[in-house]
């Protein structure tokens, strides 16, 4: 497959992707659409190019790992989840509801595929450096990725993590940013600004990666050039918009922790080139 | 003189002891190693020992890590600052289900001149509301060893605390831990001592002070908080009547609140709780402490009369 029909192939990928999303949330009547819409486009280059995984093995020992840090952006792992063939379909209709395998946030002990348990912000990165650590000992060579939100870089943890990745020379890590810029109240700079984010992670011996985390090409090559470097973690900081490809939630703060209203996701399922719901008004 | 034990270095010893038969076990401190005693198995197997700083949230998150690796990791830092990473405990490790172990040193007001802030009198009822968490405090140096060779062998999220003073051994060589059990440690029928930590060889001597004034008092050493031996309190509740609790802890939410919250609903007695009464700790060295706070034999000994009195004549 060349470059340009590789690249085609994940876009298509990351529409139907998004469509689960939406689907999924409005059919939920709650979550997180915006910071879910963000982060397609880095998941789907890892799980349906990048990671060594095996859907029908989920605890394959020797797979790649991508710990879902920013948990309450699960459905869009769980709908990339779904794609993957790690449980069907079918069990994105029961998103949040009682007795169904996708929780509100990421539950590792429901969820096959799921790494850890997630939601409360900023624990990812901490238990990736224990698992890499662990991998060193046991001479394991897989890799680790942590998806993390920009607002979580306000939590302390992250930083205390950060430097222990670098003492560590953890370059089996690699943290994805999705830098869109909002938080749940407003925007970031309004709320508590993070920047200049790249310096910070770099003054604590971070790889600094930066790219448009929409634009496949740029994040498959910076998931190799992250792979390729030795002896320090590497963090992908990637620029993107909150609620991506349903423009009622485009870099909207209004709309952190909503799901979309029967006409938003009419309108949103247009704009994707999908077929509205079959009559289907929310209960 | 009994003979003293500090439980922190059995804790230490007693990993190192380990660190060969078990191979899967590491070791994570965040800079007090020298204190916990961790210090010694990072000497012994420095590969598998990870200080981690200052950093008491990504210490117990580092340790999820190596946990859902299929390690075996125990974590140390003193018990005040394992409350400060109570989410990273409620969120990774307990609602994951980890077999993380958690050592926690200097636990109680007996850490002495340090004072309030170094003093944690609330650990064991932070711990003890988490779901999937064991709680154990143990009472002298044979029980932690014991204690840490059980956890070994033992899977799920564990919290163990012990001290920075001395304590008496009172338990025989050969004493066998077993986790979720009370161990009655002295007979009687008058009344029930149930205790935890240093307070259980309080408790034993308050059962002699008592003995020469004609009371027999059932002492039993619940090194274990949680799950607590609902059936042994029961039947001590049953047989005796009247229960004191003895705890180097606030009386809310610790032992005496376990022991409470079971028998107002299994067997209501007349009872009473030893501990720190809804206050903090200060400088001083440990035993000037306990008995400040009113941890000793002697008023373990007048609660027990109280309540075999409120027996006879309820208020
Ligand atoms: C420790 C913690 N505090 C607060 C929250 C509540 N919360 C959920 S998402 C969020 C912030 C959302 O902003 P960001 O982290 O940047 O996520 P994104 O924009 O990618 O959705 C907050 C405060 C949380 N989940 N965890």
């Amino acid at each position: 497959m060349s470059d340009a029909q590789e690249v085609a192939r994940l876009q298509e990928i990351a529409r139907q992707v998004r469509i689960d999303i939406l689907k999924m949330l409005h059919k939920a009547g709650s979550g997180h659409t915006g910071g879910s819409l963000s982060a397609v486009e880095l998941l789907v280059s890892l799980y349906f190019h990048k990671l060594r995984h095996r859907p029908a093995d989920p605890q394959w020992p020797d797979r790649d790992r991508l710990l879902f840090s920013k948990g309450h952006g699960a459905p869009a792992l769980y709908a990339v989840l779904a794609r993957c063939g790690y449980y069907p379909a079918e069990e994105m209709q029961r998103l949040r509801k009682l007795g169904g395998i996708l929780q509100g946030h990421p539950d590792r002990m429901l969820t096959p595929g799921v790494e850890i348990s997630a939601g409360s912000l900023g624990h990812g990165l901490a238990m990736a450096n224990g698992m890499a650590l662990a991998a060193r000992l046991d001479g394991k060579p897989y890799r680790f990725y942590v998806m993390m939100s920009d607002g979580e870089c306000q939590e302390g943890e992250v930083w205390e993590a950060a430097m222990a990745s670098a003492h560590y020379r953890l370059d089996s890590i690699c943290v994805l940013l999705d830098r869109n810029h909002i938080q749940n109240d407003d925007f970031m700079i309004k709320i508590r600004d993070i920047e200049p984010i790249r310096d910070k992670w770099a003054a604590f011996g971070w790889n600094v990666l930066s790219i448009d985390g929409h634009d496949f090409p740029q994040i498959l090559k910076a998931l190799d050039e992250a792979e390729a470097c030795r002896g320090r973690p590497s963090i992908i900081v990637a620029e993107t918009v909150k609620g991506k490809g349903a423009s009622p939630f485009e870099n909207s703060p209004k709309h952190h922790g909503v799901s979309p209203t029967d006409a938003e996701l009419e309108q949103a399922l247009k704009e994707l080139g999908a077929q509205p719901e079959g009559g289907g008004r929310r209960a | 003189m009994a003979e003293m034990l500090g439980t922190r270095d059995v804790y230490g010893d007693t990993l190192a002891e380990l660190g060969q038969a078990y191979p899967q076990i590491v070791v994570l401190d965040a800079d007090l190693s020298s204190s916990t005693k961790t210090g010694v198995f990072g000497k012994a197997f420095p590969d598998r020992f990870f200080n981690m700083g200052v950093c008491e949230q990504s210490l117990v998150d580092t340790a999820c890590g190596f946990a859902l690796a299929g390690k075996l990791p125990f974590v140390s830092t003193f018990a005040i600052f394992t409350m400060r990473a109570w989410e990273q405990i409620r969120q990774c490790v307990a609602i994951q289900n980890l077999n993380v172990k958690i050592v926690a040193s200097h636990g109680g007001v007996t850490v002495g001149e340090d004072g309030a802030s170094a003093q944690a009198i609330e650990d064991v009822a932070l711990m003890r509301v988490l779901p999937r968490m064991s709680v154990i405090v143990p009472a002298d140096g044979i029980e932690t060893r014991a204690v840490i060779r059980a956890l070994v062998e033992h899977v799920g999220p564990t919290y163990v605390r012990v001290a920075r003073a001395k304590f008496p051994v009172i338990l025989p060589k050969d004493y066998v831990f077993r986790l979720g059990r009370g161990v009655v440690l002295h007979e009687g029928g008058d009344a029930t001592v149930v205790a935890m930590g240093v307070m259980v060889s309080r408790a034993l001597e308050a059962a002699r002070l008592l003995k020469e004034e004609g009371l027999s008092v059932r002492v039993i050493n619940m090194s274990t908080v949680k799950p607590i031996d609902e059936e042994l309190l029961h039947r001590a509740a049953l047989e005796t009547g009247g229960v004191v609790t003895a705890e180097e802890h606030s009386v809310i939410g610790g032992l005496g609140g376990a022991v409470a919250e079971l028998l107002a609903e299994r067997c209501p007695v007349p009872m009473r709780r030893i501990g720190m009464q809804d206050r903090f700790g200060t400088s001083g060295d440990a035993e000037s402490l306990l008995a400040h706070f009113g941890l000793t034999a002697e008023a373990i000994a007048e609660a027990v009369r109280d309540v075999v009195k409120r027996k006879a004549h309820p208020r």
